[in-house]
Parts: C-alpha cells; sequence; structure tokens
C-alpha cells in the first residue's frame, strides 16, 4: 500500500474538492424555489450550450465505459473498437429526433421519456410500461460506475480482503455522492462534470502522445497485439473483424446507438438544456468525446504492447480484466499524474452516477408515485419523492455490488442495453406519428422484451464457460440460418417488436378498440425557448391554456 | 388551437445529408482492413476515426443550413 501512498493522497484530495463542489452547486444559478421538479430534476431546463456539452458527455460516457471499453479491446481486439462506429451514429441519429423531444417536454413540462408516451397516446399503462423499463435498464448502469471506480482502488491496493473491507471505499464515496445530489439535484453532477472533463481530456492527451514513444511507436503497438492474438486459441479476436463478427459489429453500433438516447439519463441531459440551438450546436461538439473514447479504447492495445498482467478477479483463477488500464497508467507512468488520472476515473464515475439516479428517481416520481400512489402530488412533493428516491437508488447499486457478484450487474446491463432499446416504437416513433395503437406498442414492447430475454439466455460464452448471458452476439445459426455469422440481440428484438407494433395496430384498429386521446398537437413538436403558451402560463392564465 | 402561430417546421432536404454518417460507418468492408496504415495505425483504426469528423462536418453543416429565420 505504501508505494501508492502519493497516487492515494492525489485521488483523495481530488474526490474531496469535488464533493465540496457538489454541496456548493446547490446555490449555482440557484432559482427562487428550489422545491419543483424541474429544478432539482432538470437544472431549472436552463443549461446552455458549454454546460449541456460537460454534462451530456460526462453522461454518455461515463467511467465504466473509460474502464471497459480498452478492456475489451486488450481481451479481444477489433470487435471491442465498435464503440467508435457507435459514438459517432448517436448524433446524426438523434439530431432531428431529440429537438421534436425536446420542444414537446418544453410546452408540456415532461420530465421524463414516459411523462411524453402518457400524453401523446394517453395511456398510463404504456407509460408504466416505458418507466419501468427505463428504471430496470438504468439501476445496473449505476452499479456499473461502482465496478469503474474500484478497478482503480483495487489498483491502489486501498481494498482489503473481507467483503466489508473490499467495498467500504466504495461505500463512503456513494454516500457522499447521494448527498450532494440529494441536496443539489442535477446541479451538482453539471458543476462536477467540468472538473472530470478537463481531467480526463489532459490525462488522456498525455497518455496517448507520450505512451507510444515510449513503447516503440503506434506501428510496435498495433503489431505487438496482433501477435498476442495470432498465438490465442479464441478464434473472434484479433485486430481486424473476421467473417463472423462484421453483422454483430455494425448491428451492435446501431442497436447501442439507438438505445442510448432512450436511456432516461440521456433524456434527462438534454432535456436540461436551455434551446433546440443548444441541443443541435451540441449534436455536432459531442463528438469530441468520440475521439476521447476511440483513444482511450487504443489504451487497450498499449496495456498488450506495455506486457500488463490484469488483477486477479473476485473468484479464483478469474481475472479483472478491468484492471488493465489502472495498472498501465500505475507502471508507465509517475506515481502524481497516476493519481490524477485515477482521480479522473473516479470522479468520472460520480457524475454519471449521480445524474442516472436522478432519471430514476424522475421516472418513479412522475409515472408511478403521482400516476398511481398521489394524484394530487404537489410540485413541492414531487421534488421531495425524487430526493429520496435518489437515495434509494444508489443505496440499492451499492447493494448490488456488495452483496452480488460484480458479474451480475455486467449481465444486467447488457439486459438492460436489450430492454431500453424496446421503448423505441413508443417514445421514437411516437414522436413522428401516432399511427400505431397504444395496445399495439404495449405488445410489441412484450414480444421484444420476451425475445430478447430468451436470445440472451442461449448465449454461452466460453471464455467463461457460462452457459446463459454469455454475451449480446447471437448466432444466426439458432434461427435455422446455414451461417457461422452473429448478430447483435437488441437489433433483432426491436424490429420484432415495431413488426408486432404494426400487426396487432391494424389488428386493434379492425375490432374498433379505442385508441386515448392525443394531447398534442403538431405545433408542440417545433416550440422553441421563449415559446408565447408558455410564457402565458408562467403569467398565470393556466386555465387558459389547458382549455385550448 | 386558438392562439396564431408562426408557421414552423423542422423539414429540409438538407436533413437527408444526415443519413451518410449514419450509414458509412456501418459499412464494415470499407475499413476492416491493415493496410493502408496511417503513423502506424491500421486502416481499421484511423478510417473509423475520421469517420467522427464526417459526422462533426454532416451535423455542423445540416445545422448551418437548417438554422431558424434562415431558409
Amino acid at each position: 500500500m505504501s508505494d501508492h501512498i502519493t497516487e492515494i493522497v492525489i485521488f483523495t484530495v481530488l474526490f474531496l474538492l469535488v464533493s465540496g463542489m457538489g454541496f456548493v452547486a446547490s446555490r449555482w444559478r440557484a432559482p427562487q424555489d428550489m422545491a419543483h421538479l424541474d429544478e432539482w430534476g432538470l437544472g431549472g431546463r436552463s443549461f446552455g450550450g458549454w454546460i449541456t456539452w460537460f454534462l451530456v458527455g460526462g453522461d454518455l460516457y461515463t467511467a465504466y465505459t473509460f474502464v471497459a471499453v480498452p478492456a475489451l479491446i486488450f481481451g479481444a481486439g477489433a470487435a471491442g473498437f465498435f464503440a467508435v462506429p457507435y459514438t459517432v451514429i448517436i448524433y446524426p441519429l438523434f439530431f432531428l429526433i431529440l429537438i421534436r423531444l425536446w420542444s414537446v417536454s418544453h410546452r408540456h413540462g415532461f420530465v421524463t421519456p414516459a411523462d411524453f408516451v402518457r400524453t401523446r397516446f394517453g395511456s398510463p399503462t404504456l407509460a408504466l410500461v416505458v418507466a419501468i423499463t427505463g428504471i430496470v435498464a438504468t439501476m445496473p448502469y449505476i452499479a456499473l460506475q461502482l465496478i469503474g471506480i474500484e478497478a482503480v482502488l483495487k489498483t491502489m491496493g486501498v481494498t482489503g480482503d473481507s467483503a466489508l473491507a473490499r467495498h467500504l471505499p466504495i461505500i463512503i464515496a456513494f454516500a457522499i455522492l447521494a448527498a450532494y445530489t440529494y441536496q443539489s439535484g442535477l446541479r451538482a453532477p453539471a458543476l462536477i462534470a467540468f472538473v472530470k472533463d478537463t481531467l480526463i481530456y489532459i490525462v488522456i492527451l498525455v497518455a496517448v502522445l507520450w505512451l507510444p514513444y515510449k513503447l516503440g511507436g503506434w506501428n510496435a503497438i498495433f503489431d505487438a497485439a496482433d501477435a498476442k492474438f495470432q498465438a490465442s486459441p479464441a478464434p473472434n479476436d484479433g485486430i481486424l473483424l473476421n467473417a463472423n463478427n462484421q453483422v454483430q459489429y455494425f448491428t451492435l453500433a446501431l442497436g447501442s446507438a439507438l438505445a442510448l438516447f432512450l436511456y432516461p439519463h440521456s433524456i434527462t441531459g438534454v432535456l436540461a438544456s436551455r434551446n433546440r440551438d443548444v441541443i443541435k450546436r451540441n449534436m455536432s461538439a459531442l463528438p469530441a468525446y468520440s475521439l476521447l473514447l476511440g483513444l482511450i479504447a487504443l489504451l487497450g492495445y498499449m496495456a498488450v504492447a506495455a506486457g500488463v498482467k490484469p488483477l486477479p478477479g473476485a473468484k479464483p483463477g478469474s481475472v479483472d480484466s478491468n484492471t488493465v488500464v489502472p495498472i498501465l497508467f500505475d507502471q508507465q507512468f509517475p506515481a502524481w499524474f497516476t493519481g490524477i488520472a485515477f482521480a479522473a476515473i473516479g470522479i468520472g464515475a460520480l457524475v454519471p452516477a449521480a445524474i442516472m439516479s436522478i432519471a430514476a428517481a424522475n421516472l418513479f416520481t412522475r409515472n408511478i408515485y403521482k400516476e398511481y400512489l398521489r394524484k394530487d402530488a404537489t410540485h413541492a412533493q414531487e421534488a421531495n419523492v425524487a430526493k429520496i428516491t435518489s437515495l434509494v437508488v444508489k443505496i440499492g447499486a451499492v447493494a448490488c455490488i456488495v452483496f452480488l457478484d460484480p458479474q451480475f450487474s455486467i449481465d444486467l446491463q447488457l439486459i438492460g442495453g436489450v430492454i431500453i432499446l424496446q421503448t423505441a416504437p413508443a417514445v421514437v416513433l411516437g414522436l413522428y406519428t401516432r399511427w400505431l395503437h397504444r395496445g399495439a406498442l404495449v405488445a410489441g414492447w412484450a414480444a421484444g422484451m420476451a425475445l430478447g430475454f430468451w436470445m440472451l439466455w442461449q448465449i454461452p460464452n466460453a471464455a467463461t464457460g457460462r452457459k446463459h448471458f454469455g454475451g449480446s452476439a447471437f448466432p444466426l445459426s439458432e434461427f435455422g440460418f446455414d451461417s457461422t455469422r452473429t448478430i447483435y440481440v437488441g437489433f433483432v428484438a426491436v424490429l420484432v417488436n415495431a413488426l408486432v407494433a404494426v400487426l396487432v395496430t391494424l389488428a386493434l384498429r379492425a375490432a374498433k378498440v379505442a385508441e386515448g386521446v392525443d394531447g398534442t398537437v403538431p405545433g408542440d413538436y417545433l416550440a422553441d425557448e421563449g415559446d408565447p403558451r408558455i410564457e402565458r402560463e408562467r403569467a398565470g392564465t393556466i386555465d387558459n391554456i389547458s382549455s385550448t | 388551437m386558438a392562439e396564431p402561430e408562426r408557421p414552423r417546421t423542422d423539414r429540409s432536404p438538407w436533413n437527408w445529408l444526415l443519413l451518410v454518417p449514419i450509414v458509412v460507418p456501418l459499412l464494415t468492408f470499407l475499413y476492416n482492413h491493415d493496410e493502408p496504415r496511417l503513423a502506424g495505425f491500421p486502416l481499421f483504426y484511423w478510417l473509423q476515426l475520421a469517420f467522427i469528423l464526417l459526422g462533426v462536418g454532416t451535423t455542423t453543416l445540416v445545422y448551418q443550413m437548417t438554422k431558424r429565420g434562415r431558409s
């Protein structure tokens, strides 16, 4: 432990500094009245271009991503680089979708995607389905952020052997996080994101300039990786894709891209922005993080070239490949710089964890508490319930890591990506058309969920010897195709979901089943900051608005 | 709706350009090669990183061309 003392000191100092910022954040751009979900849960819907860039960037590109993607590259090679096309296509894909979602949410005061679905399709049931899917998909994602911090703590040697000693630093870190999120809401991660991202950018730029110089150049790094994969018995690794995993590669990139902005925490970040322009400009600016992620991914090959051996995992005989990047830094850089890098990863986990817990809390408050438990809840009650829910969510995430095998959270997150995609027909198509029937959307969702689970259940993992939930690459031969190719589960499931939704819509319409009332009008999807209807509502003529 | 609203739309032929950076990064046959290397990076890596510029360029262009009040 003593040889890591410099790292530990720098890590702790930066962590405490950021925690202080988290508490102070409640006074940053403070409103008259914090007891409103718009303030606590969406930062007053007032963030401009820069804040949104840091907030959404810190939200989408999580600490877990920064640790797990290079770990994947380290282990499997080219297949792990899907993170780059994935984060390239997100922005053109959602460029037009997000501004519509922002506009309709702005005018109607929606806080969650389920709020939108409820009003659009006049269906609290569909909204409940979307809300529960969002909460279930987000929970393991929060737990994974803890794995990101833990990889760093493990490398610094601050984790003991007993279960409690191993997890104590994480529990303390999350207790602090929970406290300032409770107090400051979305303002806390927004403010902290500045520090986190600045640190990450500095660390990564230094690393990708310095490490290749030290390791003999990029040619040598890629050749070392190539030699490693040539020697390994695994069939689908290598520095290039092969005939079997190309379909998986692009369907995974596309499916993940579709899923990302369906996650409640991404939508929270988007709805917190001030106007449509902020979102559009960020669609051009956020790919700076994709470049960062691409460079971070390549740290996995640098770890190969540097001969990094990952630390042992929780079970005897297993290795924790998430530790490869922390170990690479520990080996190659002076202790003070490694301390900064570790702090960047640690703080990097706090920003998304905070936003995710806020997003889950918003969903519970708006679509379960207010919908089913207390219909006449005031704004202050809503804000209060959300604050308490955010605490519960974090305790749940810590419990997942402390009491369950971390692999369980990884499995759940894999499932989470597949299930959140099943909300796409209701949320994304719903922004453009109301043609699909609300009952059909529920049916499609159910079909997509069932198929997704079944497919994930079928997938073994040869490397870990597990029979189920071994990954998201589904062999096409299981469908009866004469092929060794694989495809991304979520992609197939959402296609089936959409197909079922269309067929059931035709059936329900033929049977003349009631379609519910659409609470939105076409103009809602184009509204912008300073919208006359919103302004008049603020001026106190609410009755007038709701009667139009 | 009772109140008069400025007619607005998000429709524009420029939007079709957004398809380019969505489709191109998914075409694995374009970049699944080692040669030619650029500064030591195999094609697979440098070309996919270059797609980031393609994405930024396209969204910026579409944003500029569809700004409100411009049309």
